[in-house]
């Protein structure tokens, strides 16, 4: 039964894209070490569900940028490469923009303008300049999804807390029970506020480099 | 002109584009280790907010809104899904084009912000400024207004933490959360004391 399963996971675990993903989350994770992509990572995590929106949205940006500029890597001329990089950018958010406004229309009126500042978000261009330029086009969308990967799983841990401890719901649905209302547990409001987010994420990167260190 | 004071006000101290709308953290916590550069940041970013707020809404206001286009036709085209792409390219053409004015008239004033103005092309809190003065619909004079506190309001975030960090240099602060995570917990504790602005009547 084991060794079924192994046997995949381990040819994964031995892929570059897989090391790379890894390496977006922990090592080189875009927010907590490369402090990229701030703004939008804490203006979006009061709530699970447009943290994870604002994820997904924001992984496919990169990836496809990533895929886009590499492609294009050998025309394009060096002194003028950050407006076509910009412009691709631009192009991929207002795609990104319509289709929340056309399927989610609710969750694009609470993203509000933070979706279209994934255009100045540092983490797509930091890709685009670092990555994308210098490698064939495969890798450098792996690469976009593993910083996706990696900005995401701040964003929905901090989003996840914040819910949580803010309003006692996770995606909307209580879950803390009325038996502790009842007992006196009051929801914590500063969560829901902005101070909320910048402490959250500082205990956050504290943790981690704890962690970090320990294991080296 | 009530109404001005009080939009200056809140983008200043209630609703600080840094501290309760998150923008412009990238640089907001690159640049602050200096007070010298963080002010010149700040000059830069209250000057290039001023110009481009303005000048986006005259854009925003004649060619993309819904009906904008009558003047030359077409009262039923609607653009206004151009915004995103037409707002980051305006300003990255003032920014430059305010660079080379500058350095043409004034070069002491060049060499103070000179570093800071391209920088400021990818600084959120401009394309930001200028998405929220579409999002709550102001008039023009409202958006020059809009466009000047909030650049003043980032400045101020922008300033005082280069001051509570020079000071945080004396501090014993634990292994793991030096750098990154105490500039954020400071700047949390900041946030709340902006808040506090918000049970102030005028």
């Amino acid at each position: 039964m084991n060794g079924t399963f192994t046997k995949p996971w381990g040819a994964i675990r031995k892929t570059k894209s897989f090391k790379d993903i890894v390496k977006a989350m922990w090592q080189a994770n875009p927010i907590s070490k490369q402090i990229l992509g701030i703004c939008s990572a804490l203006a979006v995590t009061v709530q699970l569900n447009t943290a994870i929106v604002m994820s997904v949205a924001l992984t496919l940006v990169v990836a496809f940028s990533n895929l886009a500029i590499s492609s294009m890597r050998h025309v394009i001329p060096r002194n003028i490469r950050i407006i076509v990089e910009v412009a691709v950018i631009a192009t991929l958010v207002i795609l990104a923009d319509e289709l929340l406004k056309a399927f989610m229309y609710d969750v694009s009126k609470q993203l509000s303008v933070f979706v279209g500042l994934i255009i100045t978000n540092c983490i797509v261009l930091g890709r685009a300049e670092g990555f994308a330029l210098s490698n064939p086009p495969f890798r450098s969308f792996m690469d976009g999804i593993a910083n996706g990967i990696g900005y995401s799983s701040v964003l929905i841990g901090v989003a996840f807390l914040r819910e949580l401890l803010g309003s006692g719901k996770l995606f909307g649905y209580q879950i803390i029970p009325d038996m502790f209302y009842e007992l006196g547990y009051v929801n914590n409001g500063l969560m829901v506020l902005a101070p909320g987010a910048f402490i959250i994420i500082g205990l956050f990167v504290w943790l981690e480099h704890t962690l970090l260190n320990r294991k080296s | 002109m009530e109404n001005l004071i009080s939009i200056a006000v809140n983008s200043i101290f209630v609703g600080n584009i840094l501290l309760a709308y998150f923008l412009g953290m990238c640089s907001f916590l690159a640049i602050s280790k200096n007070m010298k550069t963080a002010t010149g940041l700040g000059l830069a970013v209250i000057f290039v907010m001023t110009i481009t707020a303005p000048v986006n809404w005259l854009i925003f206001n004649l060619l993309l809104a819904p009906g904008a286009l009558a003047w030359g036709g077409m009262p039923k085209v609607d653009l206004s899904f151009l915004k995103l792409v037409l707002f980051i390219a305006t300003i990255a053409a003032i920014v430059q084009g305010i660079e080379m004015v500058i350095d043409r008239f004034s070069p002491a004033l060049y060499a103070a912000l000179g570093v800071f103005l391209p920088l400021i092309t990818v600084n959120c809190a401009i394309l930001g400024g200028s998405l929220f003065m579409v999002e709550r619909s102001y008039t023009f004079s409202e958006t020059v207004v809009y466009g000047m506190s909030s650049g003043a309001g980032w400045a101020l975030a922008i300033i005082s933490m280069s001051a509570i960090q020079k000071k945080l240099r004396y501090a014993d602060v634990p292994q793991g959360l030096q750098g990154f995570a105490i500039n954020m917990i400071t700047t949390g504790l900041m946030a709340i004391g902006f808040m506090l602005f918000a049970g102030i009547s005028l």
